[in-house]
């Protein structure tokens, strides 16, 4: 019990990292589940934080409800995203969300309310570890139930062959819709429980170098997996302490990793997890 | 009774190209449809315009009462509308059970797996364990397994786009029983097909289209007797020498 209590003494401030982290794995998993690459999750996470924050700052509206406020219009943000996009794909959807991203940093960065470049201080310190992995059950326990639902076949179904998918009676861009608002609503959370987490917000920590974070977490852990996103997030939220040496070279160490990733196990994690498993017999 | 396919006038152009010229038809529940022709003469585009992925420049299509033309083709196939495609269209990494699912997406309640059984039956495809990846499955079995996934609808239409490609005589034999078979359940069959032989054992009628317009329509029996169709498509034996 006292290792517990003295383990957590020293690495709360990473434990929160990684729920956050693994939040915004998951908020991306879900576009890339529908076959999307929507790279609008930072920014999406960012507007959720800074109206999260301001809303208690300045409103002092309580955590529960500002974070309730930031979650709906995180959601809509994405929501209104998806309608400009909804004919975009693969590589031309990515660079549009992007520069999504991007044009929510610079609002931020030239904002008095947001307090502009240099950034957001003093934020209530009202969430605490707990609060940040009950937040992420909740999004499992939500995410778990839809995979039981005829919704999640649609997603997996857009995933796979959109036009084969319209043909057996699947409204592709209800779907698509759908899972870029979900998406919306996860890194909405996650924004506003690192506001209330972190103290401070600063612009940089929502732009392009954060959304390519989440991507490489998605890829490492497999695209197609949830589970394998969180595995992705918290691996490379905890490689930095585990290797101190490179600290310095985390986004290098990140590149490498991403790399050999690519290369020898495209599937991501999760793929290799499942191949282990079908390669030892049951009986075993 | 399930209601009948009727096409009055389909006009559909691409840019300049008209692909489908004043073509009006109907598919029967509980008869089989041929359609033949030459390549380019339009016979895909006709499913893609009765599944809504082609849009009609004029014409109408409707379903018994009910106009499907202008609908997105998710409404269509929710209405009873069915096909496979000229080269498969299977969800490749999704296993057999979750192909057939799929079919069945719009069907309320889960697909049991003794339900899905009994549709790879219906196909001719007893045989395939319902955990298999479809990409994994030999030509001829993803061929059927896209016709039981078309049957996982329940359709009032099942429209086949070239089903025995790649299929040697005996499949293609066994293919003209399956599908015999499922028009007398009642639905009805839209056949393109350019194995006359099969063409011939499958259709109840046949409609032969050239340059995206009706050339004939009649019997398997007059078709082939008709000399615009003979000269057309079907060739002699002359030609041959």
């Amino acid at each position: 019990m006292n290792f517990l209590v003295e383990f957590y003494a020293h690495h709360s401030r990473l434990l929160d990292e990684i729920g956050i982290n693994a939040l915004l794995a998951l908020s991306l998993s879900v576009s890339l589940q529908a076959g999307q690459l929507a790279l609008a999750q930072a920014g999406l996470a960012g507007i959720a934080a800074y109206i999260s924050a301001i809303a208690s700052m300045q409103y002092h509206w309580p955590l529960v409800a500002s974070i309730v406020l930031a979650v709906a219009c995180s959601t809509l943000v994405a929501a209104l995203l998806a309608y400009p996009v909804r004919k975009l794909r693969g590589i031309f959807l990515a660079i549009a969300t992007v520069g999504f991203g991007e044009i929510v940093r610079v609002i931020i960065n030239n904002l008095n309310v947001t307090g502009g470049a240099e950034g957001l201080s003093g934020i209530p310190n009202d969430v605490n570890t707990s609060d940040i992995y009950g937040g992420l059950a909740l999004v499992a326990v939500a995410l778990f139930f839809l995979s039981r639902t005829k919704f999640a076949l649609a997603v997996a179904l857009t995933r796979e062959d959109e036009a084969a998918a319209r043909g057996v009676g699947v409204d592709t861009g209800m779907v698509r819709f759908a899972s870029l608002a979900l998406g919306g609503a996860i890194a909405g959370l996650a924004g506003a429980l690192y506001a209330h987490s972190f103290y401070f917000l600063a612009p940089a920590d929502f732009g392009f170098g954060r959304m390519e974070e989440i991507l490489v977490w998605c890829v490492i852990g497999g695209v197609t997996s949830p589970l394998g996103a969180v595995a992705g997030a918290a691996f490379l939220s905890i490689l930095p302490e585990i290797i101190r040496g490179l600290a310095d070279f985390r986004e290098i160490t990140n590149g490498i990793i991403l790399l050999a990733v690519i290369l020898f196990a495209p599937g991501g994690l999760s793929a290799l997890w499942r191949t282990r498993r079908t390669a030892i017999p049951r009986d075993a | 009774m399930p209601d009948a396919l009727r096409l009055d006038g389909v006009t559909v152009r691409y840019g300049g190209v008209t692909a489908l010229d004043g073509v009006s038809l109907t598919v029967t529940p509980g008869a089989t449809l041929g359609l033949i022709g030459p390549n380019g003469a339009g016979k895909t585009t006709l499913i893609n315009a009765t599944t809504g992925i082609a849009p009609l420049a004029a014409g109408s299509i409707s379903l018994g009462e009910r106009r499907l033309d202008g609908q997105p083709p998710y409404r269509i196939a929710r209405a009873g509308i069915a096909r496979t495609y000229q080269n498969i269209r299977l969800f490749g990494t999704l296993d057999v059970r979750t192909n057939l699912a799929a079919g069945a997406y719009a069907q309320p309640g889960r697909l049991s797996d003794d339900a899905a059984r009994a549709l790879l039956e219906r196909a001719g495809v007893a045989h395939l364990a319902l955990d298999t990846l479809a990409s994994a499955l030999p030509y001829g079995d993803q061929r059927r397994l896209e016709i039981a996934r078309g049957l996982a609808s329940r359709p009032a239409i099942l429209m086949l786009d070239e089903p025995a490609a790649g299929m040697n005589p005996a499949e293609t034999a066994r293919l003209v029983t399956t599908i015999r078979s499922l028009a007398t359940e009642g639905i009805g069959i839209l056949l393109i097909e350019h194995d006359m032989t099969l063409v011939r054992a499958a259709s109840d009628h046949v409609v032969v289209l050239n340059f995206g317009e009706v050339l004939a329509s009649g019997t398997p029996a007059e078709i082939a007797r008709d000399p615009a169709v003979v000269e057309a498509y079907l060739g002699t034996t002359e030609d041959i020498a």
